[in-house]
C-alpha cells in the first residue's frame, strides 16, 4: 500500500471512530446542538440594554393644565410608567423601596414660573446606582423635556428657538435595538463555550480512562490524530453555529447585512481556534477535574466581560485592552458584529481574522507539541 | 456533644481534601483575585476617549469653539480632521471613529441671523449602548454651549429648565455598581464549583457509601459538607470586599452587618444548590457540568450587567430562583444606597427559602441517589 493510501486510511479511521464515539455518546450532540439553542434563547431575552416602561413617580404640587401636558408627554413615552404623587415625601418613599427609578418633581410654583420670567425648574432624582441605566434613562427625560417644550412654545404660537439643533444619524442600527448586538456578540461567547467544552471535556476523559495510550501505540502520525480529532467536532461546532444564526435571524430579528459565506468563513475559523483551545486545555491539565475548572476559568467571565461583546473595549484602561487581545472571543465579537449590522466591510474582517488565524496556529502548534512529549514519556 | 465532634471532623476532612492540593490551592486564590482586579478595571460602561471625526465646512468662530469644547472634552478624542463628504463613510464603516460631526457651510450665518445652526451626528450604532451614551455626552456639550450663547446673545430663556441630580452614585461611576456585583460574582462561582464537586468526588471514589455507613447522620453529614464552602466563602468574600473598599474605593455606606447577613445567606443557598447538583452527579465531570449550566444563566439573569427590569415578564419570573439576584441588591444597597436590615428584608427571605430547599433536597439525595 502506497503512503498516500495508508495515510488516507488511517484517517478516516480515525475520523470513523471519533464519529461513533460521538453518536453513541449523546452528551457531546446535546453540547453542540441543545446548548446554543437553550443558551441563546435565555441571554437573547435576559440581556437587554434597552429600558422601557421605567417606573417614574410624578411629583404633582399643584395640578393644572401645564403639569397636566407634561405628565402626558411622560405617559405618552414608551420608555416610562409614570405613577403620580401630591407630596415629595410620599414619592421618596417609594424610591427608597426601589419601587420607582426616579421622581420627576413639579412645585407648586411651576405654572406661575411657566407662565412668568421663564425657567421654571424641573427638578429630577434619578436612581444612580446602575450609572449605565441613570445615564440612558436621564437621555430619555432630556428627550421627553424637550419635545414638550417644543410642543408647549407652538401652543402659544412662538417658535422656539435653540441656538444649535443637534441632528443625530445613527448608522446601522437607526432603531437602537441593544438585541441588534448583543445577539451577535452572544453568539461568540456561548460558541466560546461550546467549542472548549466539546473537546476539553471529551479529550480528557480519554486520557484519564487510558483509551488515549491505546490510540498512542496504533501506526497513526500526531498530525492525524490532531486532525481525526478535531473533524467530527468541528461539523458538530459548526451545526451548533448554524443554529445559532437561524435563531438570531428569525428568532431576535437581527439583520445579516454582510454575505453568508463571509460568516461561514470567519465562524470555521474561530470554531478551529475555539477547539484548538479546548484541545490545548485537555492535553495540558491531567484530568477532567482540571480541565473543567481551566475552562471555566478562560472562557466564560473572559469571553463576557473581556470581549467586547457589552463592555466597549475602548474604554478600558490601557492594560486591560492589551490583555484582551489574548481573548479569541475578541476579534469574533467585532467580525461579527460587523457582519450582522453593517455588512463585509474588509479592513475589519481581514485584520480580525489574521488574528484569528495566529491563535489557531498557536493553540493547535502546542496541543500537537504537547502530544508528541505526551508520547516520550 | 457528640454530634458537635462528628460535624466538626468532618467538616476538617473536607478542608484538607480541598486544601492539601497545591494546584486547588492555587485555583481558590490566585484566578478570583486576578479576575477581580482585571474585571473591575474593563466592566465599565462609561466612555472615555471616544473617536471622534470632524468635518467643519463653516470655520468661522463659533464652530470652531463649538468643536473646540467638544474635542476638549475627556469624553473625546479627536482622531481626525476631514474635508469631504466621502470621507465620513470609511471612517465609521472601519470603526476608526465612533462619530463623525458635520457642521455645514451655513452653520454660523444662521446663529447670527437668529435661527439655529445645524449640527449633524453620524454615529456608529453598531453599539447601541455606546452610540446612546456618546449621543447623550455630546448633548451636555451642546446644551452647555446653548445656555452661553443665549446668555451672550441676550436670546430669551426657555420657559422650563430640567435638573437631573442622581442620587446614591452621584458622578454615575460605573465601576461604583460592577464592583460590588463582582463580589457576589466570584464568590458565587468558588463557592458552588468547590461544593458542587465535594459529593461528586467521593462518588467516584467510593468512600461516599463508607462516609453514609458511618454513625453520622444525613443531616451532620450535611452540615460538614456544607461548612468548608462557607468559609471559604466568607473567607474569599471578605478579601474581595477589602478590595473593592480600599483598592477600588467604592463608598461603603451601609450596614456591615447587614451585608454579612446576607453573605451568609447567599453563601447557604450556593452551597445548598452545590451540594444538590453533587449529589445528582456520578462523575466529577458531570459535577463540573453542572455546575457550569448553573453558573452561566446565575450570573447572566442576575442582574450583574444588564438590568433584570429590561427582562421579558416570564425571563423575570425565572430570576427569582436565582440567589444571587436577592444578593446584588443587598451588595448595591449596601455600599452605595446606605441600606441596613429593614429595606433589605425582601432580599433576605427568598434566599433563606432557597438555602433550605436546597440543602434539605441535597440531605435526602445523599441516601437516595446510589448507584
Amino acid at each position: 500500500m502506497n503512503p498516500a493510501a495508508a495515510r488516507r486510511m488511517r484517517l478516516t479511521g480515525m475520523i470513523r471512530k471519533e464519529s461513533l464515539q460521538i453518536l453513541r455518546d449523546p452528551s457531546s450532540i446535546a453540547i453542540a446542538f441543545i446548548m446554543p439553542v437553550v443558551l441563546l434563547l435565555l441571554f437573547g431575552y435576559g440581556v437587554s440594554l434597552d429600558a422601557r416602561k421605567v417606573p417614574l413617580a410624578m411629583v404633582v404640587e399643584q395640578p393644572d393644565a401645564n403639569s397636566a401636558s407634561l405628565v402626558g408627554a411622560f405617559r405618552h413615552s414608551e420608555y416610562f410608567a409614570p405613577r403620580l404623587f401630591t407630596s415629595l415625601q410620599e414619592a421618596r418613599q417609594a424610591f427608597d423601596l426601589r419601587e420607582v427609578f426616579g421622581i420627576v418633581w413639579l412645585r407648586n410654583n411651576f405654572s406661575n414660573r411657566l407662565l412668568g420670567q421663564g425657567d421654571a425648574p424641573i427638578g429630577v432624582i434619578i436612581n444612580g446606582v446602575d450609572a449605565n441605566q441613570a445615564r440612558i434613562t436621564g437621555g430619555y427625560i432630556q428627550g421627553v423635556w424637550q419635545a414638550w417644550l417644543a410642543d408647549y412654545a407652538r401652543g402659544r404660537g412662538l417658535t422656539p428657538r435653540v441656538p444649535v439643533v443637534l441632528e443625530p444619524r445613527i448608522w446601522f442600527n437607526a432603531a437602537v435595538r441593544s438585541h441588534n448586538f448583543l445577539v451577535p456578540g452572544l453568539i461568540a461567547v456561548i460558541m466560546t463555550l461550546i467549542g472548549a467544552m466539546l473537546t476539553s471535556m471529551v479529550v480528557a476523559r480519554e486520557w484519564e480512562r487510558g483509551t488515549m495510550e491505546a490510540l498512542m501505540v496504533t501506526p497513526i502520525r500526531i498530525d492525524e490524530l490532531v486532525i481525526g480529532k478535531l473533524a467530527p467536532y468541528f461539523l458538530l461546532g459548526m451545526g451548533g453555529m448554524l443554529l445559532s444564526v437561524v435563531m438570531a435571524l428569525w428568532q431576535f430579528d437581527v439583520p445579516l447585512r454582510g454575505s453568508f459565506w463571509a460568516l461561514t468563513a470567519t465562524s470555521a475559523l474561530f470554531m478551529l481556534v475555539a477547539l484548538g483551545m479546548g484541545l490545548l486545555i485537555s492535553v495540558v491539565a491531567k484530568n477532567q477535574f482540571v480541565a473543567g475548572q481551566v475552562s471555566i476559568i478562560v472562557t466564560f467571565l473572559p469571553a463576557f466581560i473581556l470581549s467586547g461583546f457589552i463592555f466597549s473595549i475602548g474604554s478600558m484602561p490601557e492594560p486591560i485592552q492589551w490583555i484582551t487581545h489574548l481573548i479569541p472571543a475578541r476579534y469574533y465579537v467585532a467580525i461579527l458584529q460587523s457582519l450582522f449590522l453593517a455588512g463585509d466591510i474588509w479592513p475589519i474582517m481581514l485584520g480580525n481574522s489574521a488574528a484569528l488565524a495566529v491563535m489557531m496556529v498557536v493553540f493547535l502548534g502546542l496541543a500537537r507539541r504537547r502530544f508528541h512529549k505526551r508520547l516520550d514519556a | 456533644m457528640n454530634t458537635l465532634r462528628r460535624i466538626l471532623a468532618l467538616a476538617l476532612k473536607e478542608l484538607l481534601a480541598i486544601l492539601r492540593d497545591k494546584k486547588s490551592r492555587f485555583v481558590l486564590i490566585g484566578p478570583p483575585i486576578a479576575q477581580l482586579l482585571i474585571f473591575g478595571y474593563a466592566a465599565t460602561f462609561d466612555l472615555n476617549d471616544i473617536p471622534l471625526a470632524v468635518y467643519n465646512e463653516d470655520r468661522s468662530a463659533p464652530s470652531r469653539e463649538l468643536v473646540a469644547r467638544i474635542a476638549g472634552s475627556p469624553h473625546f478624542h479627536l482622531v481626525s480632521i476631514i474635508g469631504r463628504d466621502s470621507q465620513i463613510a470609511p471612517l465609521i464603516d472601519n470603526r476608526e471613529a465612533l462619530m463623525v460631526l458635520h457642521l455645514g457651510p451655513r452653520f454660523s450665518a444662521n446663529l447670527h441671523r437668529g435661527g439655529s445652526g445645524h449640527a449633524q451626528v453620524i454615529i456608529d450604532g453598531r453599539n447601541s449602548n455606546t452610540a446612546l451614551l456618546a449621543l447623550g455626552y455630546l448633548r451636555a456639550i451642546i446644551t452647555d454651549f446653548n445656555i452661553g450663547w443665549a446668555r451672550e446673545h441676550g436670546a430669551q430663556r426657555p420657559p422650563a429648565t430640567l435638573k437631573i441630580r442622581p442620587w446614591y452614585n452621584e458622578n454615575l461611576l460605573s465601576r461604583w455598581f460592577i464592583v460590588p456585583g463582582i463580589v457576589g460574582l466570584l464568590t458565587l462561582v468558588v463557592t458552588t464549583v468547590v461544593t458542587g464537586l465535594s459529593v461528586a468526588r467521593e462518588r467516584e471514589a467510593g468512600t461516599f457509601d463508607q462516609l453514609l455507613v458511618t454513625p453520622l447522620r444525613p443531616v451532620e453529614i450535611l452540615i460538614g459538607k456544607s461548612i468548608p464552602g462557607i468559609l471559604i466563602g466568607l473567607i474569599e468574600g471578605s478579601l474581595i470586599l477589602i478590595v473593592a473598599v480600599y483598592w477600588f474605593e467604592v463608598p461603603l455606606r451601609g450596614s456591615l452587618g447587614a451585608l454579612y447577613l446576607g453573605l451568609f445567606l447567599f453563601l447557604l443557598s450556593a452551597v445548598g444548590i452545590g451540594l444538590m447538583i453533587s449529589s445528582l452527579a456520578v462523575t466529577q465531570q458531570q459535577g463540573i457540568l453542572g455546575a457550569f449550566l448553573f453558573l452561566v444563566p446565575a450570573v447572566i439573569l442576575s442582574g450583574f450587567a444588564t438590568p433584570i427590569a429590561n427582562m421579558p415578564e416570564v425571563v423575570q419570573q425565572l430570576t427569582w430562583l436565582n440567589p444571587m439576584r436577592y444578593f446584588l441588591v443587598i451588595l448595591r444597597g449596601v455600599f452605595l444606597e446606605g441600606d441596613s436590615y429593614g429595606l433589605l428584608l425582601d432580599q433576605y427571605w427568598p434566599m433563606a427559602i432557597i438555602a433550605v430547599a436546597t440543602l434539605a433536597l441535597a440531605g435526602w439525595l445523599f441516601r437516595h441517589r446510589m448507584n
